[in-house]
């Protein structure tokens, strides 16, 4: 690695990394738009040509955007909408309507906020309308300019649409589709969601009426891009401050990637996921871990980055655990195997556990059944354990039927690393994997 | 130790003040900074912070965010029963009364994140603004999208927020079925016997020694570590328990330093506690009388634990008793038992070849009413014959929940009944009638 001198930068040591965390956090977390989304390209121009039709000839249309968590599609429309007003002409007319499945949960809702994003609260006032359909016409119709020949072209961008086909009748969508059919006023819907089979969500009605284009973003990416992606995101820009830092920080980089158990640790992730968002989330990891008492990302910060996204959660918890806690799954886990699967109870555990007991002296363990079932209680509570049916209230707590939600090798893994494990505990573990 | 909480942006002064008070938390607490970056600078939009109760969740955060002075709103989910209480209360703490009074009644999410917006667009974050979420698996109940808004609110509000999340529940089981912006994990682990021993011993009484204090410690982990390891209920232990500990000194009965004797005086009296305080049967104010009562008093909590503080009318004992009985055994055994000359019956005769598991294991099973009463005037027959109304006796039953009643709407003339007492139960009660109540059951035989 190369060291730094930190005399001969412009720049201290300590404003060059508080400068680099600025640039990279605003990547990482604040899902800043990239300057040109990579790997897209065919879909970013299917769609900016769509949108044109619709700011500059006043054609309306209807798209989705499909794709899985974090693949881009809020990015992709980000990025194409900010090419789309840089055309002065586009900037005056096109009016944008940004709605979320999340926050407009109805349709009024949603009629509400489509009002106020236009400022067309005041020439509403307290009119009331017949229905969705007047309402909406309304809307469009007052936003036609003075000579009422032609119409604002509005664009109505709806963030997490499957969403949106739950509402009561569909009746957003459907006014939505039917006005971007027919000549009523030029809109563009844009619905964005992970949902593969949205078609199959919406009513025949609203279906005939989308016009079925769909731009999806599967990632086809090979490991090789993916190794050339993770090295891009960590680089500083060209317009770093302090250039020197910035050369020697990518130089750093590019020997981090290339480093063995670095790839290693990546192609696992690519594994899981191929998307921006999760590798955003190692990478922040990395950054964090950076100080000027350690100036650069090294191998063993990316691997400790990793095991903390690939933890195993509930073999955490069971570290935690009380050792009666501990006994009474390793009871259940026993049951599971004499049972095959069935449910259980707490008296069938309790009588395993005894079992247990009786084949030692010590008396330890000897516990009450009402402190037993207190871990039996906390157990249920951190959802280790779960009622077999919902229907249990009237059987007493001790009869209630369980299922145990931990499988052999999360049970394993925790006895592995419970401390101070005594040992005829873990035998009698062992004789359940036997 | 205080190595590790350094970090450019923050004042020296509060840091080395932070990890005082963060004693065996260093490494979260440095690895939180770490993710926070400067005050200014972005953090990652959700943190989901999981561990065991009592593990410091709360504490860590609430120490990082006040002693670092940093615009935050603490919401506990606890509190919050409608979304109305954490809308109101984070535009309250981020901008004051004046954004509150701008939602309307019975506010939804689009209304909250509009008046953010509005809020936050003319005094946009100069500094990362924090929600902590205190029992967040509470979340899951509420309106299905007030979770997953949250995890990226930082998106819908376009401003430096970040939400965490705190809870003792993995985060696979927060995960909504399409998916969600994944928040960042972080776990906490339990603290060791070590550390809790080193937390406990802060709380020591000026008046004793750290060693006296330090040593009573040791002795409760030693009663209670096997069973618990919540540090919240540790502590109230502790606190509850320290005066007996100190009696035989008071007295002047042993001497400071030695650990055996005063060991010898409290044991046992934590095991009696283990009993009772622990399981909540008595509240920590009936502990203290009954610390200041004769040894031979508090036999009387036995008791309490057993319930058996119920007084019951005598038939309704053996009304209970029969139920226990049809619920137990099973039906055909029924003549052995009640049957006056059913001659020679060996438990063989009647055992079905794979009948392994006990009916004790297994749970009450439903009986029918006739059954009821048969098996009743069988146990009860050499006493006077019961004059009370036997029916209204067995929906008071039912009323105390010493029985269920298990509906069936297509049979509505044929209720059937489950006991729903324990053995220890059922025996007290047993006794107090002088019926030896396990000769009769089918499990004991
Ligand atoms: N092709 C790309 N080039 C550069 N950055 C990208 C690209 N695709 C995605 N990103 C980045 O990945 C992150 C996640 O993308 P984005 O928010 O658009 O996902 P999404 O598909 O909208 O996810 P969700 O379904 O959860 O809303 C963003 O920070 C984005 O800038
Ligand atoms: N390291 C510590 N030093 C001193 N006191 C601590 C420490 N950790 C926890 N405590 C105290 O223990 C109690 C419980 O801790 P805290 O509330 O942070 O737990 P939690 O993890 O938030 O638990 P829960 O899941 O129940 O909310 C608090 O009163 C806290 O002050
Ligand atoms: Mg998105
Ligand atoms: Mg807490």
């Amino acid at each position: 690695m190369s060291k730094r001198k930190v005399k001969d930068a412009p720049l201290p040591l300590g404003d060059c990394l508080t400068e680099a965390q600025q640039v990279l956090r605003e990547r990482f977390c604040r899902q800043q738009l990239p300057d040109r989304p990579e790997g897209v390209e065919a879909q970013h121009k299917h769609l900016l040509e769509l949108l044109k039709r619709t700011a500059v000839h006043g054609e309306s249309n209807s798209v989705l955007i499909v794709g899985p968590r974090g693949a881009g599609k809020t990015m992709l429309l980000q990025c194409v909408l900010r090419d789309l007003l840089e055309e002065t002409e586009v900037q005056k007319n096109l009016l944008q309507v940004h709605l979320n499945g999340l926050l407009q949960t109805d349709d009024r809702v949603a009629l509400k906020e489509i009002t106020r994003q236009l400022h067309l609260e005041n020439v509403v006032g307290d009119k009331v309308f017949g229905s969705f359909a007047e309402n909406l016409a309304f809307l469009l119709e007052a936003l036609k300019k003075g000579d009422r020949s032609s119409s604002r072209p509005v664009l109505f961008i709806l963030e997490e649409f499957d969403l949106f086909a739950h509402h009561k009748n569909q009746t957003l969508l459907y006014n939505l589709f039917d006005v971007s059919q027919s000549a009523q006023a030029p809109i563009a819907v844009v619905g964005i969601t992970c949902r593969l089979d949205v078609l199959e969500l919406l009513e025949k009605r609203v279906k005939s009426r989308f016009s079925h284009r769909q731009i999806h973003l599967l990632s086809s990416l090979t490991f090789t891009q993916y190794l050339q992606r993770a090295r891009t995101q960590l680089s500083l820009p060209d317009n770093f401050p302090d250039s020197k830092f910035a050369q020697e920080w990518n130089e750093d980089v590019t020997t981090l990637c290339e480093d063995k158990s670095v790839e290693e640790v990546l192609q696992r992730h690519f594994h899981s996921s191929k998307d921006f968002r999760s590798l955003h989330m190692l990478l922040m990891l990395c950054l964090s871990r950076v100080s000027v008492a350690k100036p650069t990302i090294k191998p063993a910060d990316l691997l400790d980055a990793s095991r903390l996204c690939l933890a195993d959660a509930k073999a955490n918890m069971l570290h935690g655990l009380s050792i009666l806690e501990l006994c009474l799954i390793i009871a259940m886990k026993h049951l599971n195997d004499v049972y095959e699967g069935e449910p259980f109870n707490l008296q069938m555990v309790h009588n395993e556990f005894k079992k247990f007991l009786q084949r030692k002296s010590n008396s330890m363990y000897n516990f009450d059944q009402p402190v037993i079932m207190k871990a039996f209680e906390h157990l249920q509570q951190l959802e280790l354990i779960r009622p077999a049916d919902s229907s249990a209230a009237k059987t007493q707590r001790e009869y209630q039927l369980m299922r145990l939600m931990l499988d052999h090798s999360q049970i394993m893994e925790a006895l592995q690393k419970y401390p101070q494990c005594p040992t005829d505990v873990k035998q009698w573990a062992m004789s359940a994997f036997g | 130790m205080t190595t590790l909480l350094q970090h450019p942006g923050y004042e020296e002064e509060k840091l080395q003040r932070v990890a005082e008070l963060l004693l065996c938390r260093e490494v979260q607490a440095g690895t939180l900074l770490s993710l926070m970056g400067q005050p200014q600078q972005r953090c990652y939009p959700s943190i989901f912070i999981y561990g065991h109760r009592a593990s410091g969740k709360s504490h860590v955060m609430n120490v990082l965010l006040k002693e670092l002075e940093l615009p935050h709103a603490v919401v506990s989910c606890v509190e919050c029963v409608s979304a109305v209480l954490l809308f109101e209360q984070v535009l309250l703490s981020f901008f004051g009364c004046d954004a509150v009074s701008l939602l309307p009644r019975s506010p939804s999410l689009s209304d909250f994140v509009r008046i953010y917006r509005q809020q936050c667009s003319p005094s946009p974050a100069k500094q990362t603004r924090y929600i902590v979420m205190e029992k967040a698996e509470l979340l899951r109940d509420t309106d299905a999208n007030l979770l997953p808004a949250l995890l990226r609110l930082q998106e819908l509000v376009e401003d430096n927020v970040t939400v965490i999340l705190l809870s003792e529940i993995v985060w696979d089981k927060f995960r909504p079925n399409t998916g969600c912006f994944e928040p960042l994990l972080l776990h906490f682990p339990d603290y060791s016997k070590g550390e809790l021993q080193q937390i406990l011993s802060q709380d020591r009484n000026p008046s004793y020694s750290a060693e006296f204090y330090s040593a009573y410690i040791n002795i409760l982990l030693g009663v209670f570590y096997s069973v618990c390891r919540d540090l919240r209920e540790l502590r109230h232990l502790a606190a509850l328990n320290f005066s007996k500990f100190c009696e035989p000194l008071s007295e002047g009965k042993v001497k400071e330093t030695d650990t055996h004797k005063l060991w010898r005086n409290i044991e046992p009296h934590l095991k009696k506690a283990m009993q009772t305080v622990y399981l909540r049967e008595v509240s920590s104010l009936q502990w203290e009388q009954i610390q200041q009562m004769d040894e031979k008093e508090t036999g009387a909590l036995r008791g309490l634990s057993a319930h058996t503080h119920v007084e019951l009318p005598y038939y309704s004992k053996f009304l209970l008793i029969a139920a226990y009985l049809a619920s137990y055994n099973p039906a055909r055994t029924d003549k052995r038992f009640f049957l006056k000359h059913h001659g020679k019956i060996r438990k063989t005769n009647f055992m079905k070849k794979n009948e392994k598991t006990s009916n004790h294991l297994l749970g009450p099973k439903p009986f029918p009413l006739d059954r009821l009463l048969a098996i009743f005037y069988s146990v009860v027959d050499s006493r006077v014959a019961p004059t009370a109304s036997i029916f209204s006796q067995i929906s008071s039953l039912v009323t105390l929940q010493l029985l269920a009643q298990v509906s069936h709407d297509d049979q509505l003339d044929a209720p059937k009944y489950k006991c729903a007492v324990s053995l220890d139960f059922i025996c007290a009660i047993s006794r107090t009638v002088n019926f030896d109540i396990v000769k009769y059951l089918y499990d004991f035989l």
